[in-house]
């Protein structure tokens, strides 16, 4: 175990890790952006509305994440002319784009489903009571289904955005230098294999863990409404001595 | 029963008297036949190439009878050190590791690493390294992993936007692409796996040859078994003979337009 050369590597290896966030959260906040219309859309009795979403999620749950980098990255490639007809050529050609493009559909995918399953799971009495007394069909949506299936899916996402973070470290593979594409190539040159993963490991397991703290935390504070009520403090007697 | 002990004696006699000949008189000489256009098995069944013309070359440069043997890549040295054959010519380069069980012969050829570029790019690479660091600064090249071209890259231009792949293959995907301005790689690969490939129109080598010892090994060299120095040297004779006669560059000239053997 050499330790020195894990502590020289450090810096190269948070450099990493900042992309490898970067990348995390523009994923989460445009996949998560994009799976609230897709999951109206999939629970819509219209099948115009419904059929391209499933098309849409069943393809992208149902194919490796590797496959849909290599698909998006080398296959955009063979539509090169098409892409600079409609001026997408200078995003596709970074790896970057391409790379933020594959996990934001993937996890919109995926998002979309679990919301899915949230909003099918709220309770018809809460929409009854809803209707009952008068509201429009946006209303209902907006204060009732919408922030009753976020409350329901947050355990399911919180895994979501574990399993995106950790997905990241897939796109080394179409050149990007993250957090084990930095570990990569320094591997290659020190033959140091132990040290540099096992230190990228504990980079991505203090990350992950964070993450699942911070979300623990956003989960208790959407629960307050059911947890039982603290016993309030006792109130100081103010009623004057005496009286009855 | 005596008849099998008579019989045993007599097949390891005929091995001894064999493998006695062989010391003196012939030279086997174990090689791949799997990596063209060095060595490889031609659709006429032949074994042929470039290894395969120099070894018969230096066997007549040494007055040495030779008999080729094919040994696939991964027991080639332990074929060596079993006496299977007593030489390899296969494009093996002289690596430190490899020279702990064998020893090497001077190379007989040291291709160059090289970048390639499309046609329609306007970029010339002066030949000082530093210089060409300056005019890379920026620019996008692509090199396979984990190779002696990606350290040598790292190191020599440091301001360039250094783009590794799994594969050369997608290295080179890229470049076609646009996403990188240049690939680099040893220049038979590149010539052999893309420029005289379909996709490889419309690209071709640019810049200087580089063949650094530090970074791309000492070139390759013919590998026999340790201490075995009266074969090594008049290899290394038959190797110097053949540079001079112009056999050499009779055979360089019929597999490639360069030179292969290096300065």
């Amino acid at each position: 175990m050499n330790l020195a050369l894990v502590l020289d590597s450090l810096p190269q290896l948070l450099s990493g890790l900042l992309v490898t966030l970067e990348i995390t959260a523009w994923a989460l906040a445009l996949g998560l952006a994009a799976s609230i219309p897709l999951a109206l859309m999939r629970v819509s009795t219209n099948p115009v509305l419904r059929l391209p979403v499933f098309g849409f999620i069943f393809y992208f749950r149902g194919t490796p994440l590797l496959v849909q980098l290599f698909l998006i990255y080398y296959g955009s490639g063979q539509f090169r002319p098409e892409l600079e007809a409609l001026g997408l050529w200078v995003y596709f050609r970074e790896p970057y784009f391409c790379a933020v493009l594959t996990l934001t559909l993937n996890t919109a995918a995926y998002t979309a489903e679990i919301l899915r399953g949230s909003i099918q799971a709220v309770p018809f009495g809460e929409i009854e009571a809803a209707r009952a007394c008068g509201m429009s069909r946006g209303l209902l949506y907006r204060r009732i289904i919408l922030p009753k299936a976020f409350r329901l899916a947050l355990p399911a996402y919180s895994n979501e955005v574990v399993f995106l973070f950790q997905a990241t470290s897939l796109v080394s593979i179409i050149t990007l230098l993250d957090l084990t594409g930095v570990a990569r190539v320094m591997v290659a040159r020190t033959f140091a294999v132990y040290e540099l993963y096992i230190a990228a490991g504990l980079l991505y397991l203090a990350c992950t863990y964070l993450i699942l703290w911070v979300l623990r935390k956003v989960e208790y504070r959407l629960s307050g409404h059911l947890r039982p009520r603290e016993a309030e403090p006792a109130r100081p007697d103010l009623s004057p001595a005496g009286l009855p | 029963m005596k008849k099998l002990v008579l019989g045993f004696a007599a097949a390891a006699f005929g091995f001894a008297a064999v493998s006695a000949s062989a010391e003196e008189h012939v030279v086997r000489i174990g090689t791949e036949g799997a990596y063209p256009p060095f060595n490889y098995i031609d659709a006429e069944g032949n074994l042929v190439g470039f290894d395969i013309d120099v070894a018969n070359a230096l066997c007549d440069a040494a007055g040495f009878e030779c008999e080729l043997v094919v040994q696939d890549w991964d027991g080639i040295i332990p074929g060596l050190l079993a006496r299977r054959y007593d030489a390899i010519i296969a494009s093996m380069s002289i690596t430190e590791e490899r020279k702990e069980v064998v020893d090497f012969t001077e190379k007989y050829y040291a291709t160059p690493a090289k970048f390639v570029k499309a046609d329609d790019r306007d970029l010339d690479i002066p030949d000082d390294i530093s210089e060409a660091n300056d005019t890379l600064s920026g620019m996008a090249i692509g090199v396979q992993r984990a190779t002696v071209h990606e350290n040598f890259l790292r190191d020599n231009f440091g301001d360039a936007d250094i783009r590794v792949y799994a594969t050369q293959d997608e290295a080179n995907l890229d470049l076609v692409n646009g996403r990188v301005d240049l690939v680099m790689a040893d220049s038979v690969v590149l010539l052999e796996g893309f420029l005289e490939t379909e996709e490889g129109e419309g690209y071709s080598f640019v810049g200087p040859d580089y063949i650094e010892e530090q970074w791309h090994g000492e070139g390759i060299g013919i590998a026999v078994r340790k201490g075995e120095d009266d074969l090594r040297e008049a290899l290394n004779a038959a190797i110097e003979e053949i540079r001079e006669t112009g056999t050499y560059q009779e055979i360089n000239a019929k597999y490639f337009d360069f030179d292969v053997y290096g300065d």
